[in-house]
């Protein structure tokens, strides 16, 4: 029997075509894999059927019957719940508050009964095989137990479908066991899952059909008993590069700028890799892998618990942004709109923000010299392409590619040594991509270091003299020439490979 | 609309200059007793000392702060000074000590909201509770009077027929704003109030400036507890109950946002002078005082509300 039934749903987000008509069957009994790159259109297909985003063509049924949800609560109507990669709960209520969030029972003038929910609770604890207690609050719980929770209030409904987004992202290595028993009882009830993840091994010990996206089209549906680990990761990819990323030239790329050894923070543990001046070096990983936090920790925004810098052969400390800027290093952050830039100044602050004393030259009182300040800026706006007439305009205005060349050109302003570029093309048409590259590019040419960190792997391959590939916290990889193949990098960064050549058997915590 | 033009409108000082300047002339018609010169250096001098204050709070609410502590600190430094002087120590030693004894309080307040990273609204609510105690318990719950003539002149003594007190927050008032609008070091607080990661990732010393900025607030709220004090000749223990709301209000009328960003120094003077303005006025029509709440109430109303309007349009 057929469960669902998507017919050339698409989605559009500004400057995006999230997904372009795709055709899905999801059939009762069955857990079905929805796999792809960051980008690809799970997350948006997945926040389709649960509700969350409305489809701008094409149609859904359920059991059949054609649906339009115009809201989570509808979507949960028609039997559908959903695991999100966002925990959902509150963390001041009890555990059974939580599990009955939106149908506590009540009596007759609507108090809650909360012996009853404790109760309620503690079946649903039990059949799930969980040993959360209803009482505890959410916030005592451990991070495991609270995705845990997570899922036992999706599944304490007794949905018809259920829609699973990264559900082990923070569970243990029993938890997901606990976890795949309770999906087969789900099959066996003859209930439908689809099961969003990176991890080909969950599923592929999982899934019994699995569907491949790629830039919001679905590439292939095939059976587990048919395929294998590698034809699926070579699904995810595969296509021809296109020319945006302009030609590498052959200068040697032998001297040293940054070596860092040893490096352990947080999210990432004994990091050593050489950056060399002229080379634009790529660093891929999965969400979680650790690359921000990495980049972030040697640009002293974050702390580092070990590890040595070497800029151009000295030792070098690096206690916070300032330091490092001092020292000639340079980070272009990932969320231009979190924490780029200050939307609500102008693009003429935003271009000179970073040592901005350069513009307060005078006296000891370092007064402004405003038209020295207006001229590097109208000067950076024409230089880096920046479509506004004029700098007093304030960022937030700016389109997605504007925005982004303002940040570049902030930080390409003081000619940075060593370059971190986190995500330079993320949210950007396709014109402002070509001419971001360029600038990159020309950095480097000039003698910069640059650290690319991306997740689009065309980007990567297409600038990167080098890839370094990150798996949970730890460098699996190195990629150099013809190696640094999108199949090849998936492949670390799903941990399917690590340096040694070997399988990493130990990729469940 | 020329854009030039535009601008000016748009900007936040023009539209409460131009409230001010229509409320002046009002008052003209109304009564004339308002435009005498007697009546004009009241009204500067009923507005120094929050004025003062309003220089340190301006720069915090640049980066999105605020103090709830500055009343505390007025009172504070106003019975440290005082009760100095008393016990035989110069004047001028007394003064500073008065501005330390501020500055100190303010450098706490900074630590705690910069370091532990406690918001400023619990940070200087404790802190204004705490201060309060202490002055009790310093001043052993009485005023402190008694203060020589010499202390008097520092606040009330006149240059060019103006009183000092006067003199003093038109000072700092005009150093305030050239500093805050052109110093780098002060210009770094929009930064912060604009982005606060984004600022620290620019090199912008994030904790530092905040630290200083509450150090300064202090120092600032101690310098008005002691020209208070001169004036009045005497150390009130409730001299500063109603101070920080009011500055709080004056420097969102003249321009600034809570959200930080955005402010100036001569913005928040129009803003604390149309406030006392109105009281002043009041009072010149013989309203009662009953009413000078409710209608200092609505004038705020007017002022946010207008103000929001523009921005919606603007958006």
């Amino acid at each position: 029997m057929i469960a669902l039934k998507v017919d050339g749903v698409s989605k559009f987000f500004p400057g995006v075509h999230a997904l372009d008509r795709v055709d899905f069957v999801l059939e009762e009994g069955k857990v079905h894999g929805l796999v792809g790159e960051n980008g690809a259109g799970k997350s948006t297909l997945f926040n389709i059927l649960a509700g969350v985003y409305r489809p701008d063509g094409g149609s859904i049924e359920v059991r059949g019957q054609q649906v339009a949800f115009s809201s989570r609560h509808d979507a949960m109507l028609h039997g559908i719940s959903a695991v999100f990669q966002e925990l959902s709960l509150s963390p001041n209520l009890s555990v059974a508050e939580n599990i009955f969030a939106n149908r506590q029972p009540t009596n007759r003038l609507g108090v809650v009964n909360k012996r009853s929910l404790q109760e309620l609770s503690a079946e649903e604890s039990k059949k799930f095989g969980s040993e959360v207690r209803p009482r505890d609050l959410v916030r005592s719980l451990s991070i495991s137990d609270q995705q845990t929770v997570e899922i036992m209030k999706a599944l304490s409904g007794d949905p018809y479908i259920l829609l699973l987004d990264e559900p082990t992202s923070s569970l243990t290595k029993n938890r997901v066991d606990q976890l795949f028993e309770n999906i087969r009882k789900c099959k066996e009830a003859g209930r439908a899952v689809i099961y969003v993840s990176h991890n080909l091994w969950e599923v592929f010990a999982i899934c019994d059909v699995i569907t491949v996206l790629k830039d919001g089209q679905i590439v292939a549906t095939v059976n587990k008993e048919d395929t294998n680990e590698e034809k699926v990761a070579a699904m995810m990819v595969g296509r021809e590069l296109g020319n945006i990323y302009g030609v590498r030239d052959n200068l040697p790329r032998n001297q040293t700028a940054l070596k860092v050894s040893g490096l352990t923070g947080e999210k990432f543990k004994d990091i050593t890799f050489d950056m060399h001046k002229g080379e634009i070096l790529g660093l891929y990983g999965l969400a979680g892998a650790g690359r921000t936090e990495l980049a972030r920790a040697i640009f002293g925004a974050e702390p580092l618990t070990a590890g040595e810098l070497e800029l151009d052969g000295k030792r070098v400390q690096v206690r916070s942004p300032r330091q490092a800027i001092e020292a000639g290093l340079g980070y272009l952050t990932e969320d231009r709109r979190v924490d780029g830039l200050f939307l609500q100044d102008s693009i003429r602050n935003n271009l000179v923000a970073v040592k901005v004393g350069d513009f307060f030259p005078k006296s000891i009182l370092k007064l402004r010299d405003f038209k020295l300040m207006k001229e590097t800026a109208n000067n950076l706006v024409r230089q880096y392409n920046v479509a506004t007439n004029t700098i007093e305009r304030k960022v937030g205005k700016l389109s997605g590619g504007n925005q982004q060349k303002v940040l570049m050109a902030r930080w390409l302003r003081i000619k940075p040594r060593v370059f971190f570029c986190d995500e330079p093309t993320r949210g950007v048409d396709v014109g402002s991509k070509s001419e971001i590259y360029s600038y990159i590019r020309e950095l480097a040419k000039e003698g910069a270091a640059v650290l690319l960190i991306s997740s689009d792997l065309r980007e990567i391959i297409g600038l990167s003299d080098r890839v370094l590939v990150m798996f949970k916290g730890k460098i699996a990889g190195e990629l150099r020439g013809e190696e640094k193949s999108e199949e090849n990098i998936i492949m670390y960064a799903m941990g399917l490979l690590n340096r040694k050549g070997g399988r990493d058997v130990d990729n469940v915590q | 609309m020329s854009t030039m033009f535009s601008k000016i409108v748009r900007m936040r000082e023009f539209f409460i200059l131009g409230l001010v300047i229509i409320c002046v002339v009002l008052m003209s018609f109304l009564s004339p007793a308002f435009l005498n010169p007697v009546n004009i250096s009241a009204l500067f001098l009923a507005m120094s000392v929050n004025m003062i204050v309003a220089v340190g709070m301006t720069v915090l609410m640049v980066f999105g702060s605020f103090d709830l502590s500055v009343g505390s600190v007025v009172e504070l430094s106003g019975v440290v000074t005082a009760l100095l002087i008393l016990s035989g120590l110069p004047i001028a030693v007394a003064i500073l000590a008065g501005v330390m004894s501020g500055a100190l309080i303010g450098w706490l307040n900074g630590i705690i909201v910069a370091k532990i990273g406690v918001n400023p609204f619990m940070t200087t609510l404790a802190m204004m509770t705490l201060v309060q105690g202490l002055v009790l318990i310093i001043s052993g719950g009485n005023d402190v009077s008694g203060l020589p003539q010499a202390f008097a002149n520092v606040g009330t003594g006149r240059f060019l027929g103006i009183e000092s007190s006067i003199w003093i927050m038109l000072l700092v008032t005009l150093i305030g704003d050239f500093l805050l609008r052109r110093a780098k070091f002060f210009r770094q607080y929009y930064y912060i109030g604009g982005n606060e990661k984004a600022a620290g990732l620019s090199g912008i010393n994030v904790s530092k400036l905040v630290i200083i900025a509450f150090v300064l607030q202090g120092a600032f709220a101690a310098l008005a507890g002691i020209l208070l004090a001169s004036r009045m000749a005497d150390a009130s223990l409730s001299s500063g109950a109603n101070i920080a709301l009011p500055v709080i209000a004056g420097v969102v009328i003249g321009g600034a946002s809570l959200k930080g960003g955005e402010g100036t120094v001569i913005g928040a003077f129009l803003g604390i002078f149309l406030m006392t303005m109105i009281v002043n006025a009041l009072n010149l029509l013989g309203v009662s005082v009953n009413w000078q709440s409710a209608v200092t109430g609505l004038v705020l109303f007017v002022a946010i509300i207008v103000d929001a309007l523009m921005r919606r349009k603007e958006a």
